[in-house]
């Protein structure tokens, strides 16, 4: 966190930007010959210029990725990322930092898991060490209907060309000896394992794109709030913003958490409800898991970070909202999973907590899409599914915005699906987002 | 944790209730067309700042009540069209 209050001074008073060359070994042993002194700062804070040819609202994983192809992939640079605050510190800044494709629709899985593999090519891609640690997924099952719905589930995966192997108990606790296998209530009878899976250090992600886009040439502008959505015949011409009007050829939304906030400027309803999903981070211990383990008997998800905290989460706090905190009856039910799971852990106390706001679809899946309103698309929907997403997201919201349609792999992510009878019911509960 | 005030029980922790979601939502005519219908089912105002939503009383009355609440301060207005 101290990293990110670092880099941001007072937005108005930036120094002349120096490009920040390539990082590698080399540069840091000569950088280290100098006390550290020279390193310039990442990425270029901008000004706000009167007309963009495209405006992306939000300066979060999505926002910047966005930018970052659009810029590097898709040889649009005159582009601005505007963010009503610092950028990275929404959504990207508030998760357990997993990435994984165990999807359960195909068209969700295909996407996914091109975004693992952008993940997997992404510190080359980006020259920034993002952490990518693919040390594996393992979701366990219980009850013999649960084990045939997730062989369906690896199938499917294999199918598409993803990962995902069975493990049984033995092999299951000599990977995980902390784990629970005869819990009284809810015995494991194997998992399964996606070896690609795994965490990255978030953070990281929205710095990397920043500097990539920013090297590239796009604006980023914090403490820049949209109030308004210019409209002119049906077409959009620019945002209001609390720094004046800034004119756009395409405006782009990737404001998830608030996407109907921002889309009803535009006079647009959503299929999205607002609602919270919680993060958890214990005292620091030494290496007790060294895989991402989910439990398959409730909603819990855990993995332990660099500096060893115990990193999880589990089940939104299930009311529409907008603030940024949690209930705590949900902390008290991820608690309990996490020690019916690794019994040991009921010996650590948790140092953290917060919460972050979703875009919680009606199905489950994401929206990349153009709005009724020519000239504006959305990056949104992602109901807590956003961070492992953000590659693939970004990429092909750029070839959205670029080609004027969508990504071969995000055709079923478009809005008009709800009104067209073609959802994509992601969790198989229905129209009711509390409850997905 | 929220607070509710149950009309017929007093108040009583949120863990009591289940959720309904948005309350302001309407059933259109039976003629309606399918636009109509579409939006009933899936498009929501989701405001950031009063709204009306269902809770179901599970563990008291087992009442379905209509809460005003607000979604950033979370601070409860009315139940049942009352204060």
């Amino acid at each position: 966190m101290t990293e990110k209050t670092a880099q941001d001074v007072t937005p108005s008073a930036a120094p002349a930007f120096k490009s920040t060359g390539r990082y590698s070994a080399l540069r840091l042993l000569r950088e280290a010959l100098s006390g550290h002194r020279n390193w310039t700062r990442a990425w270029r804070k901008a000004e706000p210029r009167s007309e963009y040819e495209v405006v992306i609202i939000g300066g979060g994983g999505h926002g910047l990725a966005t930018a970052y192809y659009l810029a590097n992939h898709f040889g649009i640079t005159n582009v601005a990322v505007i963010e009503k605050g610092p950028i990275g510190l929404g959504n990207v800044g508030r998760n357990t930092t997993i990435i994984r494709s165990t999807y359960y629709t195909p068209e969700n899985i295909r996407f996914y898991d091109f975004s693992l593999k952008l993940w997997e090519g992404l510190e080359q891609e980006l020259n920034f060490n993002a952490m990518v640690s693919q040390r594996g997924c393992v979701y366990t099952y219980h009850t013999d209907g649960q084990r045939d719905a997730m062989t369906c589930r690896a199938n499917d995966m294999r199918l598409v060309g993803a990962d995902c192997v069975e493990l049984d108990r033995a092999a299951l606790k000599s990977l995980i000896p902390a784990i629970a296998l005869d819990n009284g209530r809810f015995p494991i009878m194997g998992a399964f394992m996606q070896p690609r899976g795994g965490t990255v250090r978030h953070d990281a992600v929205a710095w990397g794109y920043a500097r990539g886009a920013s090297e590239a040439g796009v604006d980023i502008i914090e403490h820049c709030e949209v109030t308004g959505v210019r409209q002119q015949g049906g077409r959009v011409t620019g945002v209001e913003t609390t720094r004046g009007f800034i004119g756009a050829g395409t405006v782009c939304l990737a404001v998830a958490g608030h996407s109907s906030h921002v889309a009803a400027m535009a006079g647009i309803r959503l299929p999205i409800e607002s609602h919270a999903l919680q993060a958890f981070v214990s005292e620091a211990i030494k290496p007790f898991l060294d895989v991402v383990l989910m439990f398959g008997a409730g909603h819990y998800y855990v993995s332990q970070s660099d500096k060893g905290g115990m990193v999880f989460g589990g089940n939104i706090d299930r009311h529409n909202t907008y603030a940024q905190r949690g209930t705590q009856w949900v902390a008290q039910e991820v608690a309990a999973e996490g020690v019916a799971l690794l019994p040991a852990l009921a010996n650590l106390r948790i140092l953290r907590q917060w919460g972050g706001v979703m875009d919680m679809t009606m199905d489950g899946s994401p929206i990349i899409s153009r709005l009724p309103v020519d000239g504006l698309v959305m990056n949104g929907g992602w109901c807590y599914g956003g961070f492992k997403a953000i590659p693939a997201g970004g990429y092909t919201t750029a070839h959205l915005i670029a080609h004027g349609e969508s990504h071969p792999l995000t055709t079923h992510m478009d809005l008009a699906r709800f009104a067209e009878g073609r959802t994509v019911d992601e969790p198989g509960t229905g129209p009711f987002p509390w409850a997905h | 944790m929220l607070r509710i005030p149950c009309p017929h029980c007093g108040t009583r922790d949120e863990v009591e209730f289940h959720y309904g979601g948005d309350a302001s939502v309407r059933r259109p005519a039976a003629d309606a067309d399918t636009a109509a219908y579409a939006a009933y089912v899936y498009e929501r105002t989701n405001p950031r700042g009063w709204h009306l939503e269902w809770w179901f009383h599970a563990a008291g009355c087992r009442q379905w009540l209509e809460v005003r609440r607000h979604t950033v301060s979370h601070a409860i207005d009315t139940v049942n069209g009352k204060p």
